[in-house]
């Protein structure tokens, strides 16, 4: 005789970031463990919590396991190409002044193909905020060496261990002319929130690094365990340090990973500096775009 | 609609190629201009960079030409017409990015003032060496336009008319100068805003929640909607569907790819667009375009005197190509004669219209120059010997 277990009826009840998230897209790509997902969810929490008009975020992503954030998000989404997420939010921005503009993207994307648009976006000041999920490596090609990949670690393209010395994010946003830049790992999640937040109702170009693991490729074969594994490194291997000096926060293979808020700033933005060179020189001369943009109608 | 007069210098001006382009963009309603310097095409993105403050207009100089075609894409899905200029280096690293314009059906011009190459090639003299990379260049099959004008009055005119094509169509238009007409200095004559028809961005009217950003209902081209407006869109590079969300699928390929062409080869006859003159029982046609164009008159003009019937043929919009005229030309004429600052690359489609029906003969010139109108006129002999 056969058993019927009764189960009760799951609670119709809808998941907290649901509105945020393009539901009808879940389940998402990313593998078990990933990090992406919980930045994704801190970021949903900040912008929820800084009650920022949502009629008016676009979000950029380029291409690799972190460029498919901006799929996911209901917002309005720009799939780019990979590494040009930065100048294209810069086009979105400066064609319409009142955007507030977010690029989300991979180390690979971000710092590889695209760090000429990274460290220039930062020296112009532009009006984004980039948020950089670092996980080490080149995830959705198959694990290969990254402009991160800690020296020691192996990749895919670098079997018998990486020999090339990775850049200091931090670092070479904060040496460009980021107004604000952090790090935090995917364990962070109160503290990224947090982040996220400030950074949310700053201006001009504010970078946020994510630590985050990918144990289907970086942990695998460099042999660093489960999820849990690399969540517990976290937990045991991160210092908070606020405003330390972004020179000493280069990152080690399973070294010491140094956390916290590097600079907060206020400079003037692009468009701020344009308007007042123009506003200067050609007096009322000088036609601003609107904060709506240029775009041309009956 | 009429063209907004903050953009529009009316009057008679004497004014070089790239300048008067410049001018055409501004009279189209272009308000957002990314760029990066390379000659010999700087002087558009000069002449904006000193006119848009004046006009609601906004030009940044990025850190190269990815960039630059990258930011002419986003801010285009504000609804502000954007557009960029280059030359070959430049045009070369624009590919990819014209590419993504193609698959998000984004309006958008993109200038390149021809000079010699491959690579670097020769940055200050004249060339028509990219004109199958404009219909080549990116990866993957597509459609797209590209037009070719020979004086700077035609850098002006035609440049509104690229600008209102790629709102018509949601494509990159790509404008396909040369160094000659760029840096010729011209009169040109610019009218009244309220003579000038500019295409605006059309946006759809469907409310948020009822709009899909690649729903073609019917028509070859969907509706837009801009950022910023609430409709919370989604566009990606990827091959999508309606929703615009990534499909991979053959049927998807096909169903989008198949249209991204269709939008532009079904609509053809609206976008083929040449000058035509003594072609009724002509033994020979002289095909050209851009200087080549007006070169090639004298060359003519010699053949004509030694008593040779020559039909002319002005491409205008080159891509597409005018191939149901060619193909009715190459049954009654003995040959089409190609002139061109290149070995031999629009001829290839003369011969592919002609298909062995009349001779398509190549005129090449390497570039760093013009063609010596002698040697078009040899080349209309030896056609009808």
């Amino acid at each position: 005789m056969s058993e019927v277990i009764e189960r009760a009826e799951a609670l119709a009840e809808e998941h907290p970031v649901a509105p945020y998230l393009r539901m009808d897209r879940i389940p998402h790509i990313w593998c078990p463990t990933c990090g992406i997902g919980t930045v994704v969810k801190c970021f949903v929490t900040a912008l929820e919590e800084s009650k920022v008009d949502l009629d008016k975020t676009s979000i950029v992503s380029g291409i690799g396991c972190t460029g498919r954030v901006a799929g996911y998000m209901n917002l309005d989404a720009f799939h780019s190409t990979h590494g040009r997420a930065i100048p294209f939010a810069t086009g979105l921005k400066l064609g319409r002044p009142e955007l507030f503009v977010t690029v989300f993207s991979g180390d690979g994307d971000l710092s590889g193909i695209g760090g000429n648009h990274f460290i220039h976006a930062a020296r112009r000041n532009m009006d984004i905020l980039v948020v950089l999920v670092n996980n080490f490596i080149y995830g959705m090609t198959g694990g290969q060496n990254a402009p991160t990949t800690p020296l020691g670690a192996k990749s895919s393209t670098m079997p018998f261990g990486n020999f090339e010395r990775p850049f200091n994010l931090p670092h070479l946003a904060a040496t460009c002319g980021a107004v604000y830049v952090a790090r935090w790992t995917s364990l962070h999640i109160r503290r990224l929130t947090k982040s996220f937040k400030e950074a949310i109702g700053r201006k001009g170009f504010r970078f946020i690094e994510v630590i985050a693991p990918c144990s289907t490729l970086y942990a695998r074969l460099n042999k660093l365990g489960t999820g849990f594994n690399l969540m517990q490194f976290y937990h045991d291997s991160t210092e908070i340090r606020h405003g330390a000096d972004t020179r000493d926060v280069g990152i080690d293979y399973q070294d010491e990973i140094i956390c916290g808020k590097f600079v907060d700033e206020q400079r003037p933005t692009f468009l701020d500096m344009m308007h007042d060179q123009y506003r200067r020189t050609l007096g009322d001369k000088y036609v601003p775009m609107p904060q709506e943009g240029g775009h041309i109608h009956e | 609609m009429k063209a907004d007069p903050a953009g529009v210098l009316t009057g008679a001006h004497y004014l070089d190629g790239d300048f008067a382009c410049g001018e055409g963009a501004m009279a189209a309603g272009c308000r957002f201009t990314a760029g990066y310097p390379i000659t010999p095409s700087t002087e558009v993105v000069e002449r904006i960079s000193r006119r848009f403050p004046m006009m609601g207009g906004t030009f940044v100089q990025m850190e190269d030409e990815l960039a630059s075609m990258a930011a002419v894409v986003g801010a285009s899905w504000t609804g502000t017409k954007s557009f960029t200029v280059t030359s070959g280096p430049g045009f070369s690293l624009m590919m990819e990015n014209i590419g993504l314009a193609v698959m998000m059906e984004t309006p958008c011009v993109v200038v390149n003032v021809q000079r010699g190459g491959p690579s670097t090639g020769l940055p200050t003299m004249t060339g028509q060496a990219d004109m199958m990379q404009a219909r080549w260049g990116s990866h993957g099959d597509y459609e797209l336009i590209a037009m070719s004008p020979q004086s700077p009055q035609e850098a002006f005119d035609l440049t509104i008319d690229a600008f209102n094509l790629a709102e018509l169509y949601r494509v990159p238009v790509l404008f396909m100068m040369d160094e000659c007409v760029g840096h010729m200095t011209e009169k040109v004559v610019i009218p009244p805003a309220d003579e000038i028809e500019i295409v605006p961005r059309k946006l759809t009217k469907s409310k948020p929640g009822d709009f899909e950003p690649y729903r073609a209902n019917g028509q070859m081209v969907p509706e837009f909607a801009r950022a910023g407006d609430g409709y919370r869109f989604h566009t990606t590079g990827l091959t999508h569907d309606e929703r615009g969300y990534p499909e991979m699928s053959a049927e998807c390929q096909d169903k989008l790819v198949r249209r991204l062409m269709d939008k532009i080869n079904g609509n053809a006859d609206k976008i083929v667009r040449f000058e035509e003159e003594d072609t009724d029982g002509a033994d020979v046609v002289v095909l050209s375009y851009g200087i080549t164009a007006r070169v090639a008159r004298e060359g003519i003009d010699l053949a004509r005197e030694k008593g040779v019937k020559v039909g002319v043929i002005r491409l205008i919009v080159v891509w597409p190509f005018p191939e149901k005229r060619i193909r009715e030309l190459a049954g009654t004429v003995k040959a089409i004669v190609v002139p061109e600052i290149n070995y031999g690359q629009m001829v290839l489609e003369v011969e592919r219209c002609a298909a062995g029906r009349c001779a398509s003969v190549c005129v090449p010139h390497g570039g760093g120059g013009v063609h010596d109108p002698s040697d078009i006129c040899d080349a209309i002999m030896g056609a009808v010997k």
